[in-house]
């Protein structure tokens, strides 16, 4: 691949709206975010806020929608895909005197935002979908369930939700209807797991956030037992749109089997940190060079990471690819909730594989075996190979151990735990096989395989003896040092000192 | 709040400050998310709004709004002139922004070198 172009400033832009970062994007969950004041219910009004609402209760049946949703092609965004209007069909026709309707606001994936930027910035465009869906399934109380490490999103939803219930939006008889639907925050401790519907569900209830086994799925047997609706934020976020709009108009976005538009919060080593919105089919090659504008210093783009712990990587290889989510799960990653983290040369992707499961450990609930013991395990092997000590038959293990925690485990969040490093092994073998045969971290991450050195560009200035907190350096002024590995702790501050690119490190 | 009537009176009292279409008005907005807010854009909007104030600017509407989504120039404030493609400034401080209520807002000359294509 070749390096991207440097990027050059124009002092002729001087709007958002022309810049490369803003030229492929479309903004339909996000319409309203970065344009209104989130805390005022005019200003949603204003951008046809709640009159889908008004239509759908006084001029269509819940019937109705529900099809409209299933026409858009609407999947859900929190992940996995499913139809969302199959899973509104399921709720409204499960038969029971209760209902609900819950939100997930549970955003665990490192390095996400997308959910709490919806909720921050549009939180009116959740509340309004949530009472359509209120009306469409049968359910006349909904939950919407968010961290409690999102203070601000809190704040603007409880202000959002006062707010509509002085305008009549929430409560008993909404567009003098006779439809009554009532809207609560349930706050989360920020378990990762809650994030998986059935715990999520648990954790409402006020139990301990533990997921139990499918089925019966939540729209059958879901809150307290009674059949649930659950969706993602920026799965509500879409249905305003497609009501106002007509499902013709969402279903012309996107890719024949994956509809609509995807936000993703950009990270990692790419210029453009942010929040963007595409149509998905968009190619991964559009959002890292032109969107995110490659990565920075002109270094070489290596893997993009999508699903967070439970996705995997693109490598440079598949840039091209569409992104879209049979795409993406036909090469061994997943579209996910909207964490994009750009890898570049420096990158180990050993190291990123030990980082994630490091992650699943700490937030495995513990409840299944092959979950709390496997990913243990497995971390415990990726320790042992980015130390310096693995072998081949610690990587053959890897895989066995990944099979049988996919296989085995009670809910997603352990079934995709080994995903990060299945999808490495595939598309990374070699540096699997550097750090264990040759010992060596290619990228030069991994601290147990670094040997810090230094070459004849040496010029004997001594600043590196100065920053060298163990003393591990020496040599007489003008001439060359030398660097103790004994006593060298791989700090990397001589490295940094040095102004003659005399240390060298591999 | 009885009828589709009753919303559209408030879309309609409503739409020209949020979105001017003609006049003097202009709306500036400041990008008040997590990570406008962690970048420093409270102060922003604070010196926005007593800038205007001091200056009795009439027909200007400061307020704050979610995320602009480019995190990486936070804190970001842009300008909605009437019938203009609206102007991003970035890496606002309360001193910047004092100059662009001067200079854009009282004066309507655009501050090029704080804006987007000038950042960097």
């Amino acid at each position: 691949m070749e390096p991207v172009k440097p990027h050059t400033h124009d002092e002729t832009v001087t709007s958002l709206n022309n810049t490369d970062f803003y030229k492929h994007q479309l903004r339909v969950a996000l319409r309203n975010c970065g344009v209104i004041n989130p805390e005022s219910i005019d200003e949603y009004i204003a951008f046809d806020g709640y009159s889908a609402l008004a239509r759908a209760l006084t001029e269509q049946t819940p019937a109705e929608i529900v099809e409209i949703v299933l026409k858009s092609g609407l999947r859900g965004r929190g992940g996995a895909g499913f139809p969302t209007g199959r899973k509104w069909q399921f709720a409204a026709d499960a038969q029971n005197d209760v209902k609900y309707v819950a939100c997930n606001a549970d955003e665990g994936d490192p390095g996400a935002f997308m959910d709490r930027s919806v909720l921050e910035g549009d939180p009116h465009s959740v509340i309004e979908a949530m009472v359509i869906a209120g009306y469409a399934v049968g359910a006349h109380q909904g939950y919407i369930y968010v961290r409690a490490e999102y203070p601000i999103a809190v704040e603007r939803l409880n202000i959002a939700i006062r707010q509509a219930k002085e305008y009549g939006f929430l409560g008993d008889n909404i567009f003098g209807t006779g439809f009554a639907f009532d809207l609560e925050i349930r706050l989360g401790a920020g378990a990762f797991v809650c994030g998986e519907e059935t715990a999520l569900i648990t954790s409402i209830e006020g139990n301990r956030g533990e997921p139990r086994p499918r089925p019966p799925f939540p729209a059958v047997k879901g809150l307290f037992g009674k059949p649930t609706l659950l969706n993602n934020v920026e799965t509500y976020a879409n249905i305003p749109w497609i009501l106002q709009n007509g499902w013709e108009k969402f279903a012309a976005i996107g890719t024949e089997k994956s509809k609509g538009t995807k936000i993703f919060a950009l990270g990692g080593k790419i210029r453009n940190t942010g929040l963007v919105e595409v149509p998905i089919g968009t190619t991964l090659r559009t959002v890292v060079e032109e969107v995110g504008g490659g990565c920075p210093g002109g270094k070489k783009f290596k893997a993009a990471q999508t699903g967070g712990p439970s996705g995997g990587c693109i490598p440079a290889a598949h840039i091209d690819i569409p992104i879209d989510y049979e795409s993406l799960s036909s090469i061994g990653s997943m579209m996910g909730s909207g964490g994009l983290i750009i890898m570049d040369e420096d990158n180990c992707m050993v190291d990123i594989a030990r980082y994630f499961l490091d992650f699943t450990v700490d937030e495995s609930c513990g409840k299944c075996t092959p979950c709390r013991i496997g990913t243990k395990r497995l971390c415990q092997l990726l320790d042992k190979i980015t130390g310096g000590s693995g072998t081949m038959e610690d990587v053959e293990l890897l895989e066995e151990l990944c099979a049988h925690i996919s296989n085995n485990s009670l809910c997603a969040l352990g079934q995709t735990a080994p995903n990060p490093v299945l999808s490495t092994l595939r598309y990374f073998r070699d540096e699997y096989e550097a750090h264990v045969i040759d010992k060596k971290c290619p990228a030069g991450v991994c601290k147990g395989l670094l040997q810090y050195g230094i070459n004849d560009k040496c010029t004997g200035c001594t600043a590196c003896v100065r920053v060298c907190p163990t003393g591990a350096i020496s040599g007489k002024v003008k001439e060359k040092h030398v660097i103790d590995p004994a006593k060298c702790i791989k700090c990397n501050a001589c490295m940094e000192k040095c102004r003659f690119n005399a240390i060298v490190k591999g | 709040m009885k009828s589709i009537e009753d919303l559209k009176k408030i879309r309609e009292a409503t739409l020209e400050a949020v979105c001017p279409r003609e006049g003097n008005a202009v709306r500036v907005v400041v990008g008040m998310a997590t990570c406008g807010i962690a970048a420093g854009a409270r102060p922003v909007l604070a010196a926005c709004e007593d800038e205007v104030g001091k200056r009795g600017l009439s027909n200007v509407t400061v307020t704050q709004t979610g995320c602009i989504g480019v995190c990486r120039l936070e804190p970001i404030v842009e300008v909605y002139v009437p019938g203009e493609e609206k102007v991003t400034y970035v890496k606002m401080t309360e001193e910047k922004a004092r100059r662009v209520v001067g200079e854009h807002i009282a004066g309507r000359r655009i501050v090029t070198e704080l804006t987007i294509g000038a950042a960097e």
